[in-house]
């Protein structure tokens, strides 16, 4: 405690830059993944090759996809931002597949008895019954950023992870615990708050499907 | 033998006690087909898994040959108790012979013997080994399964078998014809079976006794017979059905009916066999025509005349069954059929 | 120097001992975290599933425990288990435990009701019907855990070099403080490849693992 005693500024600007790398990731995370996943259902040859790419992407260790970056893009928040998006694209893009594909045939059926273009299905039925699904990747892709964030202090994106990497520099567990109990309390907080938002969102989905 | 005696069963379930089985005493006879009956609810299932021990009596004891189940190794009493599920409950990463022989491996049965017995058993099933042996039971349907958990149930010839709506999940014409192999497997077999359905039907044609159970109570315990034409209570008379006349003719032998023979003068007369079922008796007497006697003789499986049955009083008992709803046998007060 | 990364194969070349210690160890610390997690994580989960008390705060732990970032787990460890390779060992156990863990768990409790019924009702042990029965069907959900927990621990063993504890992560850290993109490559391409190889073998071995009766059919 005795370093946010006397850094309390410090934790703070670490805090905030990590709060907003994780916003800036996950929000272009479903601005590219949820269109793409809504595209691989409706292009179907598309679907194996995407969530090929995107699961062996993810399966690259982040320090590794940050190194590889660096040549390229440098280091900094802007590598750091493309790194973690890659990452949050996996799971984004499998459960919006997931969420769409999970909607019941029948109901498409009714939908398009009902003379539904396939715009209107997709915006009044298909994202909607997939809505629950879409968050819990979200909610998933999230808490993986957050963590993933520490890391990216690696190559300057700052944020917590700073920190704790300078903690563990001069073995001063003081400070590495200023850094890693924010995070994990972030990760937590994100955790539990996405996992709220999203069953208030099942309820709201079931009644409007019509279930019990 | 099973007996249970004074057999109780209560849950604590969000802080209120349910008597699930409640004061239930039974015997059932070695080489029976006993049949438990009830709606769902009415703990026929509870009080047939409390035999294996699968659940345990909060009151009461129940013995299985003289012996009490509590006071036997519970997998050793499991082992000489076949059982079988509905849907088979067969084990999804082993094949089919693997399932039959299961109970002999645990019994530590050497490989090739017990690849024997499941061929065997497969066979009596009506699964030929060669064909149904190394299949995985995803690859069969429902009524192959279920015939399966039947051959599993038996292949460590266990001298009981518990069946818990073992037919229940498939369809009428496959669950019809499994209950033609039931009977004949019981046949070649003669285990005593408990027989859990609540397909009454299915309890008439199978049962040996019936015992029909409501809110964890017995109701009534007796054969087929004594169920439809002596109904112990409404909801007996309710639970047997609508068409319950015509079940009595069905299911009532003319052994069951018939006068005992020394009770009346001989005379000449047709003989009909005692097994024959009242409807069947009628079909047969009206193929051989008229006679001139006023009745007709009853004889055992080995041919003696031990009954005799007055056309009068067999006309008075399809009358009765036939007769218009609410005039049913058991309304009537036992007169037309006599006990 | 950070204009030709790829001379990294050349780095390589010329330093087949380093290369090769790092490598080792990288594979010894995912291999030995991922192998002390199962004989930890399948009796913790089999143990869990038994006794209903402890259920709830196991996996409650676990779960938590997974949404903790692993380097904030790392970071945490050291105040207890000081700097190196075995701390790093120990840290990656931890880290391997909660997937094997949480998925032998639910893998074991998801076991068809109707199926263990049967089993018990043929009078198995409580043994036997964990070793012939519950084991045997809940063995993908827990291979898919072991999947996941070694492909993970490959990426977070990179993450040891911060704590002294070697692996292919070393030599990213130097390539990051002298910005030596042949380092850094050197680090991050094995790894990457690793990864990558180590996720599409396993995901083969599952295949020969699951047994056969529970193969989706038509494969």
């Amino acid at each position: 405690m005795r370093f946010l005693r006397e850094n309390p500024d410090e934790v703070l600007l670490r805090f905030g830059e990590h709060v907003q790398l994780v916003a800036v990731t996950v929000a272009l995370g479903i601005l590219i993944g949820v269109p793409l996943g809504i595209l691989v259902t409706k292009v179907r040859w598309l679907q194996r090759p995407v969530l090929l790419a995107t699961g062996v992407l993810y399966t690259v260790p982040s320090l590794a996809l940050f190194a590889v970056l660096i040549p390229y893009t440098g280091i900094g928040r802007g590598t750091a931002v493309v790194a973690l998006v890659v990452y949050s694209l996996l799971v984004i893009v499998r459960n919006t597949v997931a969420g769409i594909e999970g909607v019941a045939p029948l109901t498409l059926d009714a939908a398009r008895g009902m003379g539904m273009t396939g715009g209107q299905r997709l915006r009044l039925v298909e994202l909607p019954l997939a809505l629950p699904v879409i968050l819990a990747g979200v909610r998933l892709a999230t808490v993986a950023t957050i963590g993933t964030a520490t890391i990216a202090a690696a190559i300057g994106a700052g944020g917590l992870g700073r920190i704790i990497f300078d903690g563990m520099d001069r073995l001063d567990s003081d400070r590495i615990a200023a850094g890693a109990v924010p995070a994990a309390a972030l990760a937590l907080l994100a955790d539990w708050s996405l996992g709220r938002l999203g069953r208030a969102f099942w309820h709201g989905g079931e009644s409007a499907s019509g279930g019990e | 033998m099973i007996t249970l005696d004074h057999v109780s069963k209560t849950f604590e379930s969000k802080g209120r006690t349910v008597r699930a089985v409640d004061d239930v005493s039974l015997t059932i006879g070695a080489g029976q087909l006993h049949v438990l009956i009830g709606p769902s609810g009415s703990g026929k299932t509870t009080t047939m898994r409390m035999i294996n021990r699968l659940e345990t009596p909060t009151a009461g004891r129940i013995t299985v040959d003289g012996r009490d189940v509590l006071a036997m190794d519970v997998v050793e009493l499991r082992r000489s108790i076949g059982y079988v599920i509905q849907q088979g409950g067969l084990l999804p990463h082993l094949t089919v012979a693997e399932n039959v022989a299961m109970v002999p491996r645990l019994l530590g049965w050497q490989r090739h013997r017990r690849r024997e017995r499941a061929e065997e058993l497969l066979g009596l099933v009506g699964l030929p080994a060669g064909q149904f042996a190394d299949r995985y039971p995803r690859e069969l349907s429902g009524g192959q399964q279920q015939r399966v958990g039947v051959a599993r149930a038996l292949a460590a010839d266990p001298p009981i078998v518990l069946m818990d709506e073992p037919f229940g999940a498939v369809d009428p014409i496959t669950r019809k014809q499994l209950q033609r192999e039931l009977r004949r497997v019981q046949a070649a077999v003669n285990k005593t079976i408990v027989f859990v359905t609540h397909d009454i039907g299915e309890a008439f044609l199978l049962g040996d006794q019936i015992a029909l159970m409501a809110d964890g109570r017995l109701v009534q315990n007796g054969t087929p017979a004594d169920l439809l034409r002596r109904p112990a209570t409404p909801f007996v008379t309710a639970f047997t059905g609508e068409d319950r006349g015509l079940r009595a003719l069905e299911y009532t032998t003319l052994a069951e009916v018939a006068d005992a023979a020394g009770s009346v003068p001989a005379t000449d007369g047709d003989t009909l066999p005692g097994e024959l079922s009242i409807l069947e008796a009628g079909r047969e007497l009206a193929r051989r025509g008229e006679t001139g006697v006023d009745g007709f003789w009853v004889s055992d499986r080995g041919g003696r005349k031990t009954g005799y049955l007055s056309y009068r009083r067999f006309a008075a008992m399809l009358g009765e069954a036939l007769g218009p709803a609410g005039a049913t046998a058991g309304e009537a007060d036992g007169d037309a059929l006599p006990a | 120097m950070l204009e030709d990364p790829f001379s990294f194969v050349e780095y390589i070349r010329e330093n087949p001992d380093d290369f090769l210690r790092f490598l080792s160890q990288h594979v010894q610390l995912t291999l030995l975290s991922v192998l002390f997690g199962v004989v930890i994580a399948v009796p913790a989960a089999i143990l869990a599933s038994r006794v209903g008390l402890l259920a709830r705060p196991l996996t409650g732990i676990a779960s938590v425990g997974q949404t903790i970032p692993s380097l904030a787990v790392l970071g945490l460890l050291i105040p207890f288990l000081g700097i190196g390779f075995r701390p790093a060992l120990v840290a990656l156990t931890i880290q391997a435990f909660l997937p094997i863990f949480l998925n032998a768990y639910v893998g074991i409790r998801s076991v068809d009701r109707a199926v263990l019924d049967a089993a018990r009702g043929m009078g198995t042990s409580g043994g036997q019907l964990l070793r012939m029965v519950e084991l045997p069907l809940a063995s993908p959900v827990i291979f898919a855990g072991i999947q996941t927990a070694t492909v993970q621990n490959i990426a977070i063993a990179t993450l040891a070099a911060y704590i002294g504890g070697g692996g292919l992560g070393d030599l990213i850290l130097q390539g990051l403080s002298t910005l030596n993109g042949a380092l850094l490559f050197a680090g991050a391409v094995p790894v990457a490849v690793l990864a990558i190889t180590t996720e599409l073998a396993l995901g083969r071995l599952r295949r020969w693992i699951v047994p056969e009766g529970l193969r989706p059919t038509g494969s």
